[in-house]
């Protein structure tokens, strides 16, 4: 028998050997992801910053801007070179991801769900047939995809999908309705998840892939929504939709598996987009603390300003280390699926608290669309509840915590 | 021809930066300040590696002259599509009194040695405004220049240059070799591309010295003192043309 102490150690100094290289990773990014990163900001800064406020204003795709970010290979960055991808880490897709919120949260989550949620899947659980088909178009920015799992009856619990599949000669025949589908007026396929058997609860449901438009497929209106109003998100209706049998992916019954893991893959991304939105607001409220005096002097002199700007710095930083060590336990392919939730908690609370003080820093300025500090607050919101709640978060942190002090 | 092209990169505060004079008014601020390659550079790096998939020409190299930091934007050179870069070491106080004279030696030696077709620079830096390394880089190694390029062509064995000049448009045509340098209009960097980002890694930089290509780095010359320019003083709101031109004559300006 081991004791618990002497096991933690050894774990510990496993951890410490293997992830030696990672953990230097974290103090200084290697020479590749440095300059990707500046390549991002750059990007976000010229192309994606100047046009937010009337992307978000008119509710407009950015459909060249996507198209552009294709180009440099943003649209599919895991992706592997000869199916049409980057072929570099999710250490790479965290620092893009960052930066391409920081100028433009919408674009960000376009971003997002077409690397980890639409490809990401595809590209874990497809046969090279379904890559080559379901991935490849979906990598230039011409083409985005989707990821329907989310029912109006179900978000956090989605063992309980009622969209059912049932098969028909050489046919899945897909019957149900989905919600708050983000892409979906834009994207050209979706991963859809439904129960080939009720019964058999979550183990019943098996992950679809479905062309967009296809006959049996509609969309339901666009969401008027608080914040990221460039992406559309509506309702997916499928209506006796039919595709052939070769469109499941994965194994059958293996939807709900397929979903949790693309999910945790996905929090990733979704933690990269919220650290985006924090560090813009931090940005807009240190920038208004030099410009902005009262009592004589800039009100960055003032300590209440000075406290919350330093409480912002240690929220988006912290959140940065957890979600760049998340991003490294993947690619060493480590469990990295309690870093991932902490990462998704912490960067969508930063994000929420950094938006609403900065806010306050600005003061009336903050509550205008003169400056962005209004549309970062709308835009934060939505990363404590899509891809898994704060809530559910919490659960899955606490699920691996408590298995890691079992024994 | 040996079909290789010489682009030369200068690394310089990012032209977003709000500049900021030191307190003992002897240079600007640059610890700690956002730097990157210069605007003009990058659309020389541009044209180059569109050159090469024009297949009009066969390699592309990024040169720099600076301290280690000069690597990082040889590095963007490189994810544009440079094929390699050569990294001219110069640091310390050679590097705060580096100028055109200095760095347009430094090319026209490199260009001799790297047998080169073509020299392309950017028509001048951010930092400094000199506009003189491409005219002089000519000058030393006696080659015809097109400098403010806004458009450039090969014609047979001629290099046909559409030049910004005051007066509108001027078209040259010049022997190769030749130094060219970018103005604006000539075209719109690409941003690099992420597998691009990765094959720069595998991309070599040599490392030389300016002793190396017997150039004397001393300069001819002496910055006294480096100033803010003056504080933009407010207007004054007048009601009528007659009120406007009686300021003007108060202000012996008419």
């Amino acid at each position: 028998h081991e004791s618990l102490l002497a096991r933690r150690g050894r774990l510990a100094l496993g951890l410490c050997l293997s992830g030696c290289r990672g953990l230097s990773q974290l103090a200084e990014l290697p020479d590749t992801h440095q300059l990707l990163r500046q390549t991002c900001r750059d990007f976000a800064d010229r192309e994606l910053n100047p046009i937010a406020a009337k992307l978000d204003k008119e509710h407009v795709y950015p459909a060249k801007q996507i198209q552009e970010l294709g180009a440099m290979g943003v649209m599919a960055i895991e992706v592997p070179e000869e199916l049409g991808g980057a072929g570099m880490d999710y250490l790479a897709y965290s620092l893009a991801m960052e930066e391409i919120s920081r100028g433009c949260a919408s674009t960000g989550v376009v971003v997002s769900v077409n690397n980890s949620l639409y490809i990401g899947p595809v590209l874990k659980f497809g046969s090279e047939e379904q890559k080559r088909e379901w991935i490849t178009p979906f990598t230039t920015g011409e083409k985005v995809g989707c990821f329907a799992l989310s029912e109006p009856g179900n978000g956090s619990d989605a063992g309980a999908a009622s969209t059912t599949a049932r098969q028909d000669g050489d046919e899945w025949v897909l019957n149900g309705t989905k919600a708050w589908i983000t892409n979906s007026w834009d994207a050209s396929a979706t991963v859809v998840f439904a129960t080939t058997d009720k019964s058999l609860k979550h183990k019943g449901i098996s992950a679809f892939l479905v062309p967009m438009p296809h006959p049996g497929l509609s969309l339901g209106k666009k969401e008027d929504k608080l914040g990221i109003k460039a992406s559309s998100t509506a309702n997916i209706i499928l209506e006796d939709c039919r595709v052939p049998l070769g469109n499941m992916l994965g194994p059958r019954g293996a939807g709900f598996k397929i979903a949790m893991q693309t999910l945790d893959s996905g929090r990733i991304g979704i933690a990269a987009q919220a650290l985006g939105i924090a560090q813009a607001s931090l940005d807009c409220a240190a920038d208004y603390a030099h410009k902005r005096t009262a009592f004589g002097s800039p009100i960055g002199k003032l300590q209440a300003i000075q406290f919350k700007l330093a409480d912002m710095a240690v929220a988006v930083e912290s959140a940065r280390l957890l979600t760049w060590k998340a991003s490294l336990l993947r690619d060493a392919k480590k469990p990295f699926t309690k870093e991932a939730a902490m990462a998704k908690l912490a960067a969508s609370e930063a994000a929420t608290y950094c938006s609403h003080q900065a806010i306050q820093v600005l003061g009336g300025m903050g509550y205008v669309a003169d400056m962005p500090a209004e549309r970062h607050y709308r835009d934060a919101r939505i990363t404590e509840i899509y891809e898994g709640t704060s809530e559910i978060q919490r659960l899955v942190i606490a699920g691996q915590l408590l298995k890691e002090y079992q024994s | 021809m040996s079909g290789r092209v010489l682009v030369g990169v200068k690394r310089v505060i990012d032209y977003a930066v709000k500049i900021r004079v030191k307190p003992d008014n002897s240079s600007v601020v640059t610890d700690g300040v956002k730097h990157s390659m210069n605007p003009f550079c990058e659309i020389a790096v541009e044209e180059a590696v569109k050159l090469k998939e024009k297949k009009l020409i066969k390699e592309v190299v990024a040169v720099s002259c600076g301290p280690q930091q000069a690597q990082e934007t040889i590095r963007t050179a490189l994810a544009m599509g440079a094929d390699r870069g050569i990294h001219v070491e110069v640091t310390g106080k050679d590097y705060e009194t580096l100028g055109p004279l200095q760095v347009s030696k430094i090319m026209a030696a490199l260009a001799k040695k790297e047998d080169a077709q073509l020299v392309i620079l950017g028509k001048q830096a951010i930092d400094d405004d000199c506009n003189q390394t491409g005219q002089m880089t000519a000058a030393l190694l006696d080659w015809p220049q097109g400098t403010f390029a806004s458009e450039v062509s090969f014609d047979g064995d001629k290099i046909k240059v559409v030049r910004e000049i005051d007066g509108g448009l001027e078209t040259i045509k010049i022997k190769t070799p030749a130094v060219v340098t970018a103005d604006l209009r000539l075209n719109t960097p690409r941003y690099a591309t992420l597998p691009n980002i990765m094959k720069a890694k595998k991309k070599k930089i040599a490392n030389v010295k300016p002793a190396d290509l017997g150039v004397d780095l001393t300069s001819r010359l002496e910055v006294v003192r480096v100033d803010e320019p003056p504080q933009r003083q407010a207007g004054v709101k007048v009601e009528t043309v007659d009120d406007l031109v009686g300021k003007l004559k108060e202000a012996g300006t008419v």
